[in-house]
C-alpha cells in the first residue's frame, strides 16, 4: 500500500500538525454541510413548483444523489491540487470525514443530548441558558425522571412486556428457524420451502399488522367468522375471542403480538442456521452414524454444539430487535390492553404527551439495555487481527 | 431399512409442509381477500374461494301443500321434528339433506337443502381502484346498484415512498463506500479510533436520536420534508453500511490495487474505477437491505414527515387506514398489498443478494 509508507505523521512540526487537523475537521464538516445547503436550496425551489408529484420526486432524487456525488468529486479535486504533502495529509478525510461527521451528529451527539434532556422537566432546559444556568434553573430535576419512570406502573408493564418479547419472541424465532433449517436441509423441496418461510421478511411491520389483524378478526358468536383464528376455534366448538386485545388473559394476550414477529423473524434465523448447518463437515455426521447415533442424538450432540456461535449471534440480534419493537404494537393495539413496550412508551411520552424529560429518560434506558451487546461487539472487533 | 428411510422422508417433508402452510396462510388470506368484493369479505371467510360444501336450497314447499300441522311432530323429506326443531333446521341421518322451516307458523315455507360443492369466485379489482384513485370511484354492489365513494389516493403515497426510499438508499451507501475505502486502504491519524466509534454506534437505538434531531429540524425549518427523512435514514444507516462495506472492501485483492497505485492512479480514481466495480455484490446486498428497511420504516417517517397527508409514505397511510377504516377489510387488504408489492418484487427477483446480505450481517440494529 503506497499510502501507508507515504504518510509519516511524525515528520510534521507542531504547527503543521495543528493546521492539518483544522483542515481535516473542516473537510469533515464542510462536505456534508455544503451538500445539505445545495440540496436544501433545490428543495425550496422544488417545493414552490407545481409540477406533478412524480416529476418533483424524480428531480429531487437526481438532485440529492447527484449533489452528494459531485461534492466528493469537487473536494477531492481541490485537495489534489494542494502540494503533495498536504494532499496526503488531507485526502483520507475527504473520504472518511463526511461519514464520521454525519454519524457524530445523528447518533453520537444525540446520546449526550438525550441524556442531558433526561435531567430536565417536560420542556427541557430553559431556552438560551448555558450549562450552568440550566443546572441551576427550576427545570433541572436530576435523576427524578428515572425515579418517576421506575415507580410508574406503565413502565413496569412495558418492561414486563419487553421481557416477554425477549423470552418468547427471540427464543421461538430461533427454535422455528432451526427446525425449518434442519428439515429443509433433508428435504428435496429445500429452495421453495425456504423461500416461502423467508417471504414475510420483505413485509413491513405495518403491513404485517394488517395481515394479522385480519387473522385475529373477531365477529359476534352468532355470525360467521372471517378471521382464521376464530374460524378454527369456532369450528372446534369454542367461543370467538379478540386474541391480542383479549384482556381476560392478561398478560398472555401479548403472545399474539409476539407471534407476528416470530412469523417475520423466523426467515432470518433460518437463513443463518441453514448456512451454518451446511458448514458442518459431512465426515463428522457420517462418523456419528457409523457409531450408531440416531438422528436426534447427532442433532443435539454434534449439530447444536457446532453452530452454537451462530445461535448466540442470531439470538442476540433478535433480542436487540425485540427490545426496540415499536410498529407492531403501535399499529395493532396502540399500547392498549396491557401491551405497551418500552419503545411505544417512548413514543407516547415524547411525542403524544410531549414530555421530553421522561421520553429522553426512556430512550436512555433503552440504550443502557443494549450496552452489553455494544461491549461484546467492540471486544470481538478488538480480537480480530484485521485492524 | 428402506421402511425407516421412508418414514423419515415422510416426517421431514410432512413437517416442512405443515410449517410452510402455517407461514403462508396469513399472506395468502390477505392476497385473496384483496380481490374479493366488499360484501364477500364481510360475510364469509376468504377460504371460501376454495372448493367447499355449502347448503343450497333445491326445493321450496308450502307446508299446507304437504298437509303439515305445525303443532305436531312433522315428517318431511325423510326427517321428522317439531316446529321449533325445524326452525333450527334438521339434517337427515345420512347428512345429505337439510330441512328448514323459514318464517312463522302460519305463512312460513319449507326449504329443502342439499350439500353441493361450490366456490365463491366473485373476484373484483374494485378494492384496488378504491385504494389507489385520487378522486371519486364508482363501485358496483353485488345487487347491481352503484355507489360513488372517495378514493384513498394511495398512488400518491406510493410515489412519496419511492421519493423517500431511493435517495435514502443511495446516499448512505455512497458516503459509506468512500469511508469504508479510506478505512480499508488508507492510513491516517485517528483511523482506529474513528472505526471503533462506528462499531460502537452499530447498536445504538435510533430512538435515542429522535428528540434531539427533531429539535434541530424544527430550528432550521426542515421538519416535514423528504430531505429531513433522507438525512435521518442516512445518519441511522451509515454505521452499519460503513462496517459491512469495510468488511468487504478490505478483502479485495491487494495486488490489483497496488499495481494501480504504482501506475500513478490517484486514490479517487482507484475508488471509482476499481473499488466500486469490484464491490458490486456487497453494495447490492446492502442496498437491498437499506431499501427494504426504508420502504418498510414507520417510526422515522412518523416522526419527521409530520402530518401533511399529501407527503405521507405508504406505511403511514396504511397505519392511518387501520385507525379510521379498521373494519373496511376491502380497503385494508388491498392497501396492505400495495405496500408489499415492491418489497416482494425486489425480494423475489434479488433473493440471492438478499441472503448474501443477511449472512454478512445486514441486520439493522
Amino acid at each position: 500500500m503506497a499510502q501507508v509508507d507515504a504518510i509519516k505523521p511524525k515528520d510534521m512540526g507542531a504547527g503543521a500538525r495543528f493546521v492539518a487537523w483544522i483542515g481535516r475537521v473542516l473537510l469533515a464538516v464542510l462536505i456534508p454541510l455544503i451538500a445539505f445547503a445545495v440540496i436544501y436550496a433545490g428543495f425550496i425551489y422544488l417545493r414552490d413548483s407545481d409540477a406533478p408529484r412524480w416529476v418533483i420526486a424524480s428531480v429531487a432524487i437526481v438532485w440529492g444523489v447527484g449533489g452528494v456525488a459531485l461534492l466528493y468529486w469537487v473536494f477531492n479535486g481541490i485537495v489534489e491540487r494542494l502540494p503533495d504533502v498536504w494532499t496526503e495529509r488531507l485526502q483520507p478525510f475527504v473520504f472518511v470525514g463526511p461519514a464520521v461527521a454525519i454519524l457524530v451528529w445523528y447518533l453520537a451527539f444525540p446520546v449526550v443530548r438525550t441524556f442531558w434532556l433526561s435531567l430536565f422537566g417536560r420542556d427541557g432546559p430553559p431556552a438560551g441558558a448555558n450549562i450552568f444556568e440550566a443546572l441551576q434553573s427550576d427545570a433541572f430535576v436530576g435523576l427524578n425522571n428515572y425515579i418517576a419512570l421506575f415507580s410508574e406502573r406503565l413502565l413496569q408493564e412495558a418492561m414486563r412486556n419487553n421481557l416477554m418479547w425477549i423470552v418468547f419472541g427471540s427464543t421461538l424465532s430461533v427454535v422455528f428457524g432451526l427446525l425449518v433449517a434442519v428439515l429443509a436441509d433433508r428435504s428435496s423441496y429445500e429452495r421453495v420451502s425456504k423461500s416461502l418461510i423467508f417471504l414475510p421478511m420483505a413485509i413491513s411491520f405495518v403491513g404485517a399488522s394488517v395481515i394479522w389483524n385480519f387473522m385475529y378478526e373477531t365477529r359476534p358468536a352468532d355470525m360467521e367468522q372471517i378471521g382464521v383464528f376464530n374460524a378454527i376455534v369456532v369450528a372446534l366448538g369454542g367461543q370467538p375471542h379478540p386474541w391480542d386485545k383479549w384482556i381476560a388473559i392478561l398478560p398472555w394476550n401479548n403472545l399474539f403480538l409476539i407471534l407476528i414477529v416470530i412469523w417475520l423473524q423466523t426467515g432470518y434465523s433460518m437463513v443463518l442456521f441453514s448456512a451454518a448447518l451446511k458448514g458442518i463437515p459431512e465426515e463428522m455426521l457420517e462418523a456419528a452414524r457409523v457409531d450408531g447415533a440416531t438422528e436426534v442424538q447427532s442433532f443435539f450432540r454434534i449439530m447444536i454444539p457446532y453452530i452454537m456461535g451462530t445461535i448466540i449471534t442470531v439470538w442476540t440480534t433478535i433480542v436487540i430487535f425485540t427490545l426496540k419493537i415499536f410498529d407492531v404494537v403501535w399499529v395493532m393495539t396502540g399500547g392498549q390492553f396491557g401491551t405497551h413496550v418500552i419503545a411505544t412508551q417512548f413514543y407516547r411520552l415524547s411525542f403524544t404527551a410531549r414530555n421530553s424529560g421522561l421520553g429522553s429518560a426512556i430512550a436512555i434506558i433503552l440504550l443502557v439495555t443494549v450496552i452489553p451487546v455494544m461491549v461484546y461487539n467492540l471486544r470481538q472487533f478488538r480480537q480480530s487481527e484485521a485492524f | 431399512m428402506t421402511k425407516r428411510k421412508w418414514t423419515n422422508k415422510l416426517l421431514v417433508n410432512g413437517g416442512l409442509l405443515l410449517l410452510v402452510l402455517v407461514w403462508s396462510i396469513p399472506t395468502l388470506g390477505l392476497f385473496i381477500s384483496s380481490f374479493r368484493t366488499r360484501f364477500d369479505i364481510q360475510t364469509s371467510g376468504w377460504w371460501k374461494v376454495f372448493p367447499h360444501r355449502e347448503w343450497e336450497t333445491v326445493a321450496v314447499y308450502n307446508p299446507k301443500d304437504l298437509n303439515l300441522d305445525p303443532n305436531t311432530v312433522m315428517k318431511v323429506e325423510g326427517v321428522e321434528g317439531t316446529f321449533e326443531q325445524l326452525r333450527e333446521g334438521i339434517t337427515s341421518p345420512d347428512g345429505k339433506t337439510q330441512v328448514i322451516w323459514s318464517g312463522n307458523k302460519r305463512l312460513g315455507t319449507i326449504q329443502v337443502q342439499k350439500q353441493v360443492w361450490t366456490v365463491s369466485w366473485d373476484f373484483t379489482l374494485d378494492n384496488y381502484r378504491e385504494i389507489l384513485t385520487a378522486g371519486n370511484v364508482t363501485i358496483t354492489n353485488p345487487d347491481g346498484t352503484t355507489e360513488v365513494i372517495p378514493g384513498q389516493n394511495m398512488l400518491q403515497a406510493f410515489i412519496n415512498s419511492l421519493a423517500v426510499a431511493v435517495p435514502s438508499t443511495i446516499i448512505p451507501i455512497l458516503i459509506a463506500a468512500f469511508a469504508a475505502y479510506a478505512f480499508a486502504w488508507m492510513d491516517f491519524p485517528g483511523r482506529r479510533l474513528l472505526f471503533i466509534l462506528i462499531v460502537g454506534l452499530l447498536v445504538v437505538p435510533l430512538q435515542i436520536a429522535l428528540v434531539p434531531i427533531l429539535r434541530d429540524y424544527n430550528t432550521i425549518g426542515l421538519n416535514g420534508t423528504f430531505l429531513a427523512v433522507w438525512l435521518a435514514h442516512t445518519g441511522f444507516g451509515l454505521a452499519l453500511a460503513t462496517y459491512l462495506l469495510y468488511n468487504y472492501i478490505v478483502t479485495l485483492p491487494r495486488e490489483t490495487l497496488e499495481s494501480a497505485f504504482i501506475d500513478g492512479a490517484s486514490p479517487f480514481t482507484v475508488f471509482v474505477k476499481l473499488i466500486l466495480p469490484l464491490s458490486v455484490p456487497a453494495l447490492a446486498s446492502f442496498a437491498i437491505f437499506q431499501f427494504l428497511w426504508v420502504w418498510n420504516d414507520y417510526l422515522v417517517a412518523l416522526t419527521f414527515l409530520g402530518v401533511d397527508p399529501s407527503y405521507k409514505v405508504l406505511t403511514q397511510r396504511l397505519a392511518d387506514l387501520t385507525g379510521t377504516f379498521g373494519n373496511d377489510w376491502q380497503l385494508l387488504t388491498a392497501g396492505a398489498f400495495i405496500t408489499m408489492l415492491l418489497p416482494l418484487a425486489v425480494f423475489i427477483s434479488l433473493q440471492r443478494y438478499f441472503v448474501r446480505g443477511l449472512l454478512s450481517g445486514s441486520v439493522k440494529g
